[in-house]
């Protein structure tokens, strides 16, 4: 469980980054944050494990502070967090299944991880996890080989090697095609549901949070505006979390009808 | 949680893919291993020397210092030879750079036949070290700056040839066609098609060339070539190293200075 | 219409730079100061017949110098030099990692510790190599070791700047995914930093090793080992087949080391 109590950030300069933020997410919940771009979701998600500090308020991952954790304990919780991001941080030049051994880290000490090999299990895990994001047969190429798309579910192996329980996704499809977005959108979905781990995802578009989440977040200068089921939020609210009515940009189907539009031959 | 929570069907054979062989690996390794090892016997290396060396090492760092800040009036002269040595090495060998540069570059050059030797040439100019140059014409030509100047030249030459034709062959062609298009002749399409694109570029070479002269010529006299570096075995013949160490210090300073200075001047250029 | 009006009120001639003229002006002094300063005359006037004993020394060199059965021979000179640059390399490289760390932006917490890193690394840059050798000479006496150490020490500020660069323009993101998998300091070193500024690392210290290995062979001119000491004697004796045939062996071996090395730093990027 996530619980976020009252959280603001204050950059430097003064502008907020949040404000005051109050959330609480149960386990095994499928949570998408909406919002324009500088609205805060990107500095919400990073905040939940400390990729960023908060200025104000406290952040809960199962009753323990992520906020007051330094050290060892700060990695122990950091461990039980995957994280997904849009450029997918893989190492390009080490091979995939390095990649996802990558995520064991947390679990070992840096002495036997820096000198010895990783223990069969560790590998037998990150093979199982590639092989649930159907990909095991890329396990020894190197990472840059590898398409956008191909390279998000090695991304997604390397938390399910994590054991995660808690995914964070960082605007996980900003920088894929419309058809692997939904490739990589199904593995989040089915992790989420087979295994229950708690989800949370940034997205830009609308209908895919409407589509994949259970639940959604919309945040609007840096403060939650809109919070419920997807079944409340329609058009109108939409609407009202953007301040303006919702573009066709911010809808992957018309992207996709778009793209249809452009392959028919030209008359 | 586990990845396994799911009951799977018994270890079938996966899709996996074989892990790649690491034989090339322990190769190279070994390889590598070899060469240093190998390198550290022919070098007699012997690192219990260094460690005996060592307090003599202090005690030379010691009598180094303070450095005799009164040799400054002996050296200054010296110091000026150097950076005349410099210039002049670098302005020359710009200077005949120029045309070399244009027939290296396979983009300007009609035919292979043309540009390969004159790689040739510079390529192997630029495998002789400036000193061992020095050298050379020190035996030619006798003591003094002039052997110096010479040797810098022919390496300055070298460098700024090479990095010209690099530059050279990634400008934009529309120009050169545009040129070609008017009815220019090869001269004309040089002038106006080539020169205003690379001029920038060329002046940036010949100040970085002229940073590293400046290093080189401040060494040069150790072989008899002018400048500086004369006074290095001077003064270390006869022990003083608080003046050697004044020589360091004045040649760091101007060497600090005068890449400043060219660091600011290329940055204004590009 | 005529062409020849109504386009002059459009368009003014820029402002020339005021300053030109007087750079132009500067730039002739400068020059003339640093041609005046040259002593042209004075030349021996053996200069000519000097030089075409060089010329036929090249081309009529002392073959049975190659190699000697006993003793000082071209081979062992030119291996000594190589052992020089290899093993000065080698030292340079293990030494200058913990500098490119010390002196990368994006590795240290304020400006000032990285900067003080990369002044180090300018201020060893700037020391000639060569002084290097004569204070190691001092040291552990004359001969290859002093040669390595001058190398080592010297090519440190080269090399830690160049690894700078790269640890400064690898991509956060791996780092970053590191963190968020709750990985120590040094995990993240060898997991995310490392395999990416690898390749880099190696390439610079190839192309360190060219370098390194024209300046063994002009240690020996001071007695820091290496093909310079047979040359420096073969140039004071006018011994000019022999300095023909080091010549020929020095430009050989570069070459060759420099085509071996361009293709493994080609593979490497």
């Amino acid at each position: 469980m996530i619980e976020l109590r009252n959280v603001s950030k204050t950059y430097p300069n003064g502008t907020k980054g949040l404000d005051g933020i109050n959330l609480k997410i149960e386990k095994g919940e499928f949570v998408a944050i909406v919002g324009l771009s500088g609205a805060g979701k990107s500095t919400l998600l990073r905040s939940m494990n400390r990729l960023h500090d908060i200025t104000e308020g406290d952040i809960l991952i199962d009753g323990n502070s992520i906020t007051q954790a330094a050290g060892k304990e700060l990695r122990t919780i950091r461990r039980d967090i995957g994280m997904i991001f849009q450029s997918f941080n893989l190492v390009k030049r080490s091979s995939v299944l390095r990649n996802v051994l990558a995520g064991r880290v947390g679990y070992h000490s840096t002495l036997r991880t820096l000198f010895g090999a990783f223990p069969n299990e560790d590998v037998e895990l990150a093979f199982q996890a590639l092989d649930r994001v159907n990909i095991v047969e890329k396990a020894y190429a190197r990472a840059d080989e590898l398409s956008g798309g191909q390279q998000q579910r090695v991304a997604i192996a390397r938390v399910l090697a994590q054991e995660a329980k808690i995914v964070l996704a960082d605007e996980p499809v900003a920088s894929l095609d419309p058809l692997t977005t939904k490739q990589v959108m199904d593995d989040l979905k089915r992790i989420n549901q087979e295994l229950d781990i708690t989800t949370i995802v940034n997205l830009h578009f609308i209908d895919l949070a409407r589509e994949y989440a259970t639940r959604i977040i919309g945040l609007r200068a840096g403060q939650v505006v809109f919070d419920g089921p997807v079944s409340e939020a329609t058009d109108e609210r939409f609407a009202e979390i953007y301040g303006r009515p919702i573009d066709q940009d911010e809808l992957l189907e018309a992207r996709l009808a778009d793209i249809a539009a452009a392959k028919e031959p030209v008359r | 949680m586990n990845v396994n929570a799911k009951p799977e069907p018994q270890p079938q054979p996966l899709n996996r893919p074989k892990p790649p062989g690491k034989l090339k690996h322990y190769l190279t390794a070994a390889f590598i291993l070899i060469l240093v090892w190998g390198s550290a016997v022919q070098s007699k290396a012997d690192w219990g020397k260094l460690i005996k060396g060592a307090p003599n090492m202090l005690e030379l760092l010691k009598e180094m210092f303070p450095p005799n800040w009164g040799y400054f009036d002996n050296i200054v002269a010296a110091m000026l030879e150097t950076i005349r040595m410099a210039l002049i090495g670098t302005t020359f060998g710009a200077i005949l750079a120029v045309p070399v540069a244009l027939l290296c570059a396979s983009n300007l050059s009609r035919t292979a036949w043309i540009y390969q030797p004159f790689r040739f040439v510079l390529n192997l100019v630029r495998t002789i070290p400036d000193l061992l140059l020095a050298a050379i014409f020190v035996a030619v030509f006798g003591l003094g700056p002039l052997p110096g100047m010479l040797a810098l030249s022919i390496f300055s030459f070298g460098l700024i040839g090479k990095l010209t034709y690099e530059a050279l062959e990634t400008i934009d062609h529309g120009p050169l066609e545009a040129m070609t298009s008017v009815g220019a002749s090869s001269g004309q399409r040089i002038i106006f098609g080539v020169i205003p694109q690379i001029q920038a570029h060329f002046m940036s070479y010949v100040l970085y060339t002229f940073e590293i002269n400046v290093r080189a010529a401040a060494v040069l006299g150790l072989v008899g070539a002018g400048g500086i570096g004369h006074y290095y075995e001077v003064t270390l013949g006869f022990f003083e190293y608080d003046k050697t160490c004044m020589i360091i210090l004045f040649t760091l300073a101007v060497v600090l200075i005068i890449d400043y200075l060219s660091t600011k001047l290329r940055e204004r250029l590009l | 219409m005529s062409m020849t009006h109504s386009w002059q009120d459009k368009v003014k001639k820029p402002k020339r730079n005021r300053y030109r003229p007087l750079i132009y002006v500067l730039l002739a002094l400068i020059y003339v100061w640093a041609f005046a300063g040259i002593p042209f005359e004075g030349i021996k006037e053996t200069a000519g017949q000097v030089t075409k004993a060089i010329f036929s020394g090249i081309f009529s060199p002392d073959w049975d110098y190659v190699y000697l059965p006993d003793g000082e021979d071209l081979l062992r000179g030119l291996l000594d030099t190589l052992a020089i640059s290899i093993l000065g390399t080698v030292v340079s490289t293990v030494l200058c990692v913990p500098f490119a760390f010390w002196a990368a932006v994006n590795m240290s917490r304020s400006r000032w510790i990285s900067g003080s890193g990369k002044m180090l690394l300018s201020f060893i840059r700037t020391f000639p190599e060569i002084v290097m050798a004569l204070l190691f000479i001092k040291a552990v006496g004359p001969g290859s070791f002093a040669g390595v150490l001058a190398l080592g020490l010297h090519s440190i500020g080269m090399l830690g700047k160049l690894f700078a660069d790269e640890v400064e323009n690898m991509d956060t993101g791996p780092t970053e995914a590191l963190i968020a998998a709750g990985a120590t300091r040094l995990q993240i070193l060898w997991f995310a930093v490392l395999p990416q500024v690898l390749p880099g690392f190696l390439s610079y210290t190839l192309y360190r090793f060219e370098i390194n290995l024209r300046s063994a062979s002009i240690l020996g001119i001071i007695g820091a080992g290496g093909i310079g000491t047979p040359l420096i004697f073969a140039l004071s004796s006018r011994n000019w087949d022999r300095v023909g045939i080091i010549l020929l062996g020095i430009i050989v071996m570069i070459t060759l080391i420099d085509l071996i090395s361009g293709a493994i730093r080609k593979k490497l990027v």
